[in-house]
């Protein structure tokens, strides 16, 4: 028997959150997080937690899982749980709409500052813009993001300044478009990003690093953009 | 009940926020419409976000001979030749703008040393009308260019500016008292407030419903809510006996590996080690239709061959392509392997078995994307304000079995084509009367009575019997004294779908009431598909029956259309006049 | 863009750069003086005057003094950003934060230059 410890709180009927036991038997498999979870949601159908492609590519369960942000549909218990304890909070930092379920708001904000997007000046071809296969390269650690938001709310600075410093994951889209052979929008991309708090407030802890499920680094992202600016400015 | 909703408006509406759906909505908001995409979950987790290994089109980079007409033929012979060919001409035509176009959006291609985008061979796919050997023509970003694709389409709709409504859950459309659609019902999910969202124009952009299998390759979301909400309002689906079962499933898990893999050289083996395809499909071997390649592994397992203790999957060899192929072409694909199958694809095979992946059919369109109401087999009539696109719509490019690598250039193809549709309509003055209280409540009916429910079924039962139903009598083999039992149980399992109990009644992101309304649709999807698969009697593409293993064009070159008013299946002639050059008439299929 | 009207330097990335820099002075200085005073265990008031009677040593200690002021100046400032997040205190931890490190670096060139 597994215990799984959740924290529970629905904003219509608790005052405050709590942690919930529950006990379940896992039939010695090594599930994933996520099938514990829906095995749980058949006894207490009020539990609420996003779930979507069940295989690590949409980002929909990110969570806290005995203390470090993950997916839960790629965790395997084998992995996280120690005393046959499994404790499962929200993702820190934002605010909890029910159970699991948290706010995302801040942090899609943050990504669309960023303008995520391909801004090119020059007319369109009439058919693709080429670019070398060494070009494409520089996106590969970069385009594979989820939005699962693990990496910015394990960060102390994104924790402190959610509204002014982008994150890890805004710093990370910013640099696939700076990178991008086929954006020329370089200039107008730096000069929105040189403020005290935007790029800056990283301070190098790297938690993004350590939880990303996709293996990607933020860190080296924010190093690069960096860079550019100091480029930029000298 | 009668419930006074909160009313939004909107000129257009568009219901999921996948890769047909957002592909509609830039459409709409570039063109100056008041739109909202209406979307259950944020655009980016909606399941496009799976696709893997890349969208088919003839741009010409790997082969500068290429041409949209070979694409368009490999894809009826696909189709088994029930893919109607004016619309397969669109696709393969406007296919190569609508690809550029999402290179200019962002969209990562991977590249050639040319520096045009890369393509990989798929299967199905040949050069010269069949005649030329295997083409490379899917257009790939790695072994993620779903992702890519979904993530660059929500790019440029942040770019362009459309108004997202995003996890908000649309439980049914509200028809005025002339029959046409001025919008749907929805539940803003974090809230639970429901709403009525009045628009002059409903694009169901929906997705498929793979869930009504056991086993399935597909997101827990994919509950075909668009082509329930038609079911439920009395519409006709077409085809919908028709649903792939991808070979390349992981055993066990259900995820997908791509085909990808075996257009980059991967093979099957069986427990003797050998490449059983050479014997099924002499030539195109490995890369044969989806529905050859599953049937033979079908077969190898119940004739023994299979691997594993239980001897129930097979394998897929790749380790023969080396770390560096595997890590540059298929890096998704051995992270998927490690997690899922716990084995390293540079070291060892991979276990797969056939899984259900894709639904070929759902509400009958045409190419601007129009709902369509099959009067009779040569009849149709437009359904004033409804459209489709994407897996949701039944164009009908995929017939009887779609290619790989055909879905994603479906969804932006007939995503952009119903925009420009809309457009056009709207420009042209197009007009609806406004719904009535009545009208509204009609569309509440199913919520209310969920909402009122003291007691009754479990929804998690309810959902596993239908799965299993589903799986065991309606799968790769069919059978039609097992598919009326099958159909027998389905209609048990009705009385226990309109007796769900709702045990949490309560507002704020309330996923037991999303659950119970989304198994309420994945039956009106497994209802019509069995109803249609037991009628068709036949085998084409994907429908492979052992009390009818030859294909009857006689009967049966047809859509069949399934009435659920009258639990009734007709029939539909298929398309064979495209516009710029003469049909491909129908040819026994082999590979 | 995040206004910058608070932040020492005219952006994001000059804040970062002084920071670094005056680190990097701050701790040439200080290895300087420790092995200074190493080599010099008997020292005597007279030497240690002389010392900073040379000019290159003033200049030395007021380029430390000043990035003393910078680095304390950016690096509190940033800390209340962080940690205080009521408008008036944090207001008033940065006024006192100025004052003092405007108070302490006068004072220093004082004291270096005695004028």
């Amino acid at each position: 028997m597994l215990t799984v410890s959740i924290y529970r709180y629905h904003p219509e009927l608790d005052a405050k959150p709590y942690m919930q036991d529950f006990q379940i038997d896992t039939g010695g498999k090594d599930l994933m997080v996520l099938d514990v979870l829906n095995l749980l949601k058949i006894k207490d159908r009020g539990l609420a937690y996003r779930r979507s492609c069940r295989e690590g590519v949409c980002g929909s369960d990110g969570m806290n899982i005995n203390g470090t942000n993950g997916l839960a549909c790629i965790t395997p218990l084998s992995k996280v749980v120690k005393n046959n304890k499994l404790t499962l909070r929200p993702l820190p930092a934002l605010p909890v709409i029910r159970d699991l379920v948290i706010d995302m708001d801040q942090f899609y904000k943050q990504y669309k500052k960023v303008k995520p997007f391909l801004l090119n000046d020059t007319p369109a071809p009439g058919i693709e813009r080429l670019q070398s296969p060494e070009e494409r390269a520089k996106l590969d650690g970069l385009y594979e993001c989820i939005l699962c938001a693990c990496c910015s709310t394990a960060c102390p600075s994104f924790w402190w300044n959610p509204d002014r410093f982008i994150g890890p994951a805004g710093l990370l889209q910013a640099y696939r478009f700076l990178a991008d052979s086929r954006d020329t929008a370089t200039e107008e991309r730096l000069a929105d990003l040189d403020d005290p708090f935007s790029v800056f407030r990283c301070h190098g802890i790297m938690n993004c690093v350590t939880v990303c499920p996709k293996g990607l680094n933020p860190t080296k992202a924010i190093g690069h953009i960096r860079n550019m600016l100091l480029t930029r400015a000298t | 009940m009668t419930n006074i909703l909160r009313k939004m408006s909107y000129e257009a509406i568009v219901i999921g926020g996948g890769g047909a759906g957002m592909r509609a909505a830039l459409q709409l908001t570039e063109a100056g419409l008041k739109t909202a995409c209406i979307t259950k979950v944020f655009p980016t987790r909606s399941h496009t976000v799976s696709a893997q290994g890349g969208i088919t089109c003839a741009i010409a980079s790997n082969d500068p001979n290429d041409d949209w007409r070979w694409h368009m033929y490999d894809t009826v012979k696909g189709s088994d030749y029930i893919g109607d060919q004016d619309a397969i001409e669109y696709m393969c035509s406007v296919g190569p703008q609508a690809v550029f176009e999402l290179d200019h959006m962002g969209l990562p291609f991977s590249r050639t040393e040319e520096g045009r985008i890369y393509q990989r061979p798929f299967g199905g796919q040949s050069k010269n009308f069949g005649e030329g050997g295997q083409a490379a023509r899917t257009c790939a970003a790695a072994d993620r260019t779903g992702h890519a694709l979904l993530h660059a389409l929500y790019q440029g709709n942040l770019k362009g500016g459309t108004t997202f409504l995003n996890e908000w859950f649309a439980v049914d459309m509200v028809q005025n008292d002339d029959g046409v659609i001025v919008g749907v019902v929805a539940i803003c999910i974090e809230s639970g407030e429901t709403v009525y969202i009045e628009a002059k124009a409903t694009v169901l952009a929906t997705g498929g419903a793979g869930r009504i299998y056991q086993s399935t390759t597909n997101a827990l979301i994919n509950t075909g809510d668009g082509v329930a909400m038609g079911l439920r309002m009395g519409l006709p689906v077409q085809d919908m006996e028709m649903w792939q079962f991808h070979p390349t499933g992981i055993a066990g898990a259900g995820t997908l590996v791509t085909e990808g893999c075996r257009g980059e050289g991967g093979y099957l083996i069986n427990k003797d080690g050998e490449r059983f395809m050479e014997r099924y499909a002499p030539n195109a071997k490995d890369l044969a239709g989806r529905d050859v390649v599953a049937r033979s592994m079908v077969l190898e397992i119940l004739e023994g061959r299979g691997c594993g203790p239980n001897g129930d999957h097979v394998l897929l060899k790749l380790d023969h392509l080396g770390e560096d192929v595997l890590e540059s072409k298929l890096p998704g694909i051995c992270e998927l392997s490690r997690t899922f199958a716990h084995v390293d694809p540079i070291f060892e095979p991979v276990p797969v078995v056939p899984t259900c992946h894709y639904m070929m059919g759902g509400l009958p369109t045409n190419i601007g994307g129009q709902v369509l109401y099959p009067e009779s087999e040569s009849e149709t009539r437009i359904i004033e304000g409804l459209y489709a696109c994407g897996e949701a719509a039944c164009v009908s490019v995929h017939g009887a079995n779609r290619l790989g690598g055909n879905s994603l250039l479906d969804l932006v193809v007939f995503g952009r084509a119903a925009g420009i549709q809309i457009e056009k309509s709207m420009r042209e003055g197009y007009h609806a009367e406004a719904a009535s209280q009545a009208n509204v409540d009609a569309a509440m009916v199913r919520l209310n009575t969920l909402n009122r429910s003291e007691s009754g079924e479990s929804i998690a039962e309810v959902r596993e019997e239908l799965q299993k139903t589903m799986q065991l009598y309606f799968g790769v083999f069919r059978e039609g004294e097992s598919m009326q039992k099958g159909l027998e149980l389905l209609r048990e399992l009705r009385i226990k779908v309109a007796n769900l109990h709702l045990q949490d009644k309560t507002g704020a992101f309330n996923t037991d009431r999303i659950e119970a309304l989304e198994l309420q649709n994945l039956f009106e999807v497994a209802f019509a598909t069995a109803i249609s698969a037991e009628q068709r009697k036949e085998s084409r593409g994907a429908h492979a029956r052992n009390d009818f293993t030859e294909r009857d064009d006689e009967n049966w070159l047809k859509h069949s259309v399934y009435y659920p008013t009258e639990e009734r299946l007709g029939k539909r002639d298929v398309n064979f006049s495209p516009k710029t050059m003469d049909a491909f008439p129908p040819k026994i299929r082999t590979y | 863009m995040v206004t910058t009207v608070t932040s020492y330097g005219r952006s994001g990335l000059s804040d970062w750069l002084v920071q670094r820099v005056s680190a990097v002075i701050l701790a040439a200085y200080s290895i300087f003086m420790v092995v200074y005073l190493l080599l010099n265990p008997e020292i005597v008031f007279a030497q240690w005057q002389a010392l900073f009677d040379n000019t290159g040593m003033r200049i030395f200690s007021l380029m430390a003094l000043l990035s003393l002021g910078a680095h304390c100046w950016i690096g509190l400032w940033s800390i209340s950003t962080d940690y205080l997040k009521h408008f008036a205190l944090r207001f008033a931890f940065q006024m006192v934060v100025g004052l003092l490190m405007f108070i302490y670096t006068i004072w220093g060139v004082q004291l270096l230059w005695g004028l």
